[in-house]
């Protein structure tokens, strides 16, 4: 009966997210009287998850799990499901855990309610909070089969620690052939992803160039922020569009975002939305990401960016 | 190879989003709708397969009558023919019990539908298809070749990318990078005008309850002013996101 929960680890080491989805789990079963068992994937330190609020890590070792495959990680959480009987599954909003969560919905018949960001308002009927149009709204939405599955929206509930050990139990599900197979990766180690990050630097076409990138690249450093940019930008090139953020590009919910050089388009304010709190940079005063940001400062991105990183390089040392 | 792509018809990007009846229903006044951008990609990416491999493309919706002018602007773009399964949307897995009763009714080897709907951004329809019809599946998907029965595909992961081989039956989730921008096709006259006499078969749906219910809707609460700092006292920025927001 106990909730169940799918930890991310990236070499072994468990991502930000799957402390979160296990923070979040414990809260779901305090609400209804149970316990937390995660499942974690060829992970180092499983006993971290006690920490939030696991009881128990189902550690699955397996060699032909190295790599995320969606349909076989789908089949060994579902035969965990199972296994402990668990009514509730939570993973988080990923792309991975997007990946695997419909199939796994489908092979618990389950009912799935992506982006989530609040915990249950209600046990029964179970109704939870999720964004919708594009962050524009939220829906309260009820899911009415006897096993749910919740992908909660990152950095939307935190984490929380908690007293406990994990027991951790070795778990080796039978895993089926999958008919997609990983032929290679392609992906920038040493940056943070705009999933993963808890501050995101954002350029739009206010910067002129590509050229003028440098600057984004090193507010980033400083801060230890992923960097992303406007539709426009990465529509004429400037930038890759794995760094496009808005409506049609990725969804940023990081505790900080910073545009720059940006007007704050209905589209990328959409995107963008879920971000805690927002600081534009922008020269036109006018500019409708005004409206939207907590924070805002009207001048030339040349001349205050620069300043930034150097008050920022500053505070670091003198906090550090 | 018979392709089949998925269109949501929803609220263009600019939308202004409002709700009725007590917070519980979408409120359609004043809203115009299109083709799903994401499915938008995937539906000129099916039209390069049509035009340098020679497969056939047909559009599918799930939806009521209203939705029959976006299914026709797919047929102005190129589709072959559309299909429009009789029943409201009501939740992703009803949809995708329809799909899967179409995709099997109709033989589909490749399925093309849109990453998610940038309305309800469940992103959960083409993994559940998959599920269902047991085909291979590919999710985020931003670049798609086939090679007879074999697909390579390229999904766009959390910071980078990764290369797939995969085989029929495949459905994808795509998203911009399928084409670029620039590819995609504007209906024109000629397209406008063939599109009305292209079949447009309105089935009626099999038995599919939903899982999920939304119950009520709203809206972020309202925000407050945003407070100004002079370019000149970058020091009172950098004091503010530290003491008062907290986030560095």
């Amino acid at each position: 009966m106990s909730i169940l929960v799918y930890t991310e680890s990236e070499n072994g080491k468990f991502k930000k997210a799957a402390l979160e989805v296990v923070s979040y789990a414990k809260a779901v079963a305090d609400q209804m009287g149970t316990s937390v068992t995660a499942v974690a994937f060829n992970a180092d330190n499983a006993e971290t998850l006690g920490n939030y609020g696991a009881s128990k890590v189902l550690l699955v070792k397996d060699e032909g799990l190295k790599v995320f495959n969606a349909k076989k990680y789908a089949a060994a959480l579902e035969a965990a499901a199972k296994n402990e009987e668990s009514k509730v599954v939570v993973v988080s909003a990923s792309a991975n855990s997007k990946y695997l969560a419909p199939l796994l919905a489908v092979g618990l018949d389950a009912g799935y309610v992506s982006n989530v960001v609040a915990a249950p308002s209600n046990v029964s009927p179970f109704t939870v909070k999720h964004s919708a149009f594009t962050n524009k709204a939220f829906a309260n939405t009820e899911i009415t089969t006897a096993i749910k599955v919740i992908g909660l929206s990152n950095n939307s509930f935190g984490l929380v620690e908690s007293e406990g050990n994990a027991s951790i139990e070795d778990f080796s599900p039978s895993i089926p052939e999958s008919g997609v197979k990983v032929e290679s990766v392609d992906k920038a180690t040493d940056k943070v992803s705009i999933a993963d990050a808890e501050i995101v630097v954002s350029g739009g076409r206010g910067l002129k160039g590509p050229e003028n990138w440098g600057m984004i690249e090193e507010l980033a450093e400083v801060l230890g922020a992923a960097t992303a940019c406007s539709k426009p930008v990465s529509d004429l090139g400037w930038r890759p569009h794995g760094e496009h953020v808005g409506q049609t590009g990725k969804p940023v919910a990081s505790n900080l975002y910073i545009a720059i050089g940006i007007s704050g388009a209905i589209q990328h304010l959409a995107g963008i939305n879920s971000s805690k709190v927002k600081v534009v940079i922008n020269t036109d005063p006018e500019a409708p990401f005004f409206k939207a940001a907590d924070y805002g400062i009207v001048g030339d991105a040349f001349e205050v960016v620069p300043k930034l990183i150097e008050k920022l390089k500053a505070f670091k040392a003198a906090n550090a | 190879m018979k392709i089949l792509v998925c269109i949501s018809h929803v609220p263009d990007t600019t939308s202004k989003i409002n709700f009725t009846d007590g917070d519980t229903k979408f409120d359609t006044n004043g809203v115009q709708y299109v083709i799903n951008p994401n499915d938008e990609f995937g539906l000129t990416r099916a039209m390069w397969f049509k035009e340098k491999q020679g497969a056939s493309v047909d559009v599918v919706n799930v939806g009521g009558a209203e939705t029959e002018p976006t299914l026709r602007k797919a047929l102005a773009i190129g589709a072959d023919s559309a299909i429009r399964v009789n029943t409201p949307a009501t939740d992703g897995y009803a949809v995708a019990r329809q799909l899967a009763k179409v995709v099997n009714d109709g033989g589909y080897d490749l399925v093309i539908a849109g990453r998610e709907s940038i309305d309800y951004n469940g992103a959960m329809v083409p993994g559940m298809l998959a599920g269902i019809i047991g085909a291979n599946f590919v999710a985020n998907c931003i670049s798609l070749e086939v090679d007879g029965t074999n697909a390579k595909a390229v999904r766009e992961i959390d910071g980078g990318k990764e290369t797939v081989s995969t085989s029929l039956p495949l459905v994808i989730g795509g998203q911009k990078g399928l084409v670029e921008e620039s590819d995609l096709r504007i209906p024109n006259m000629r397209g406008i005008m063939m599109a009305r006499k292209k079949p447009l078969t309105v089935v009626e749906p099999t038995d599919a309850n939903a899982e999920t219910k939304a119950v009520s809707f709203e809206k972020p609460a309202p925000k407050g002013a945003v407070k100004l700092v002079d370019a000149d006292n970058i020091d009172e920025l950098v004091n503010l996101l530290h003491n008062e927001a907290k986030v560095i």
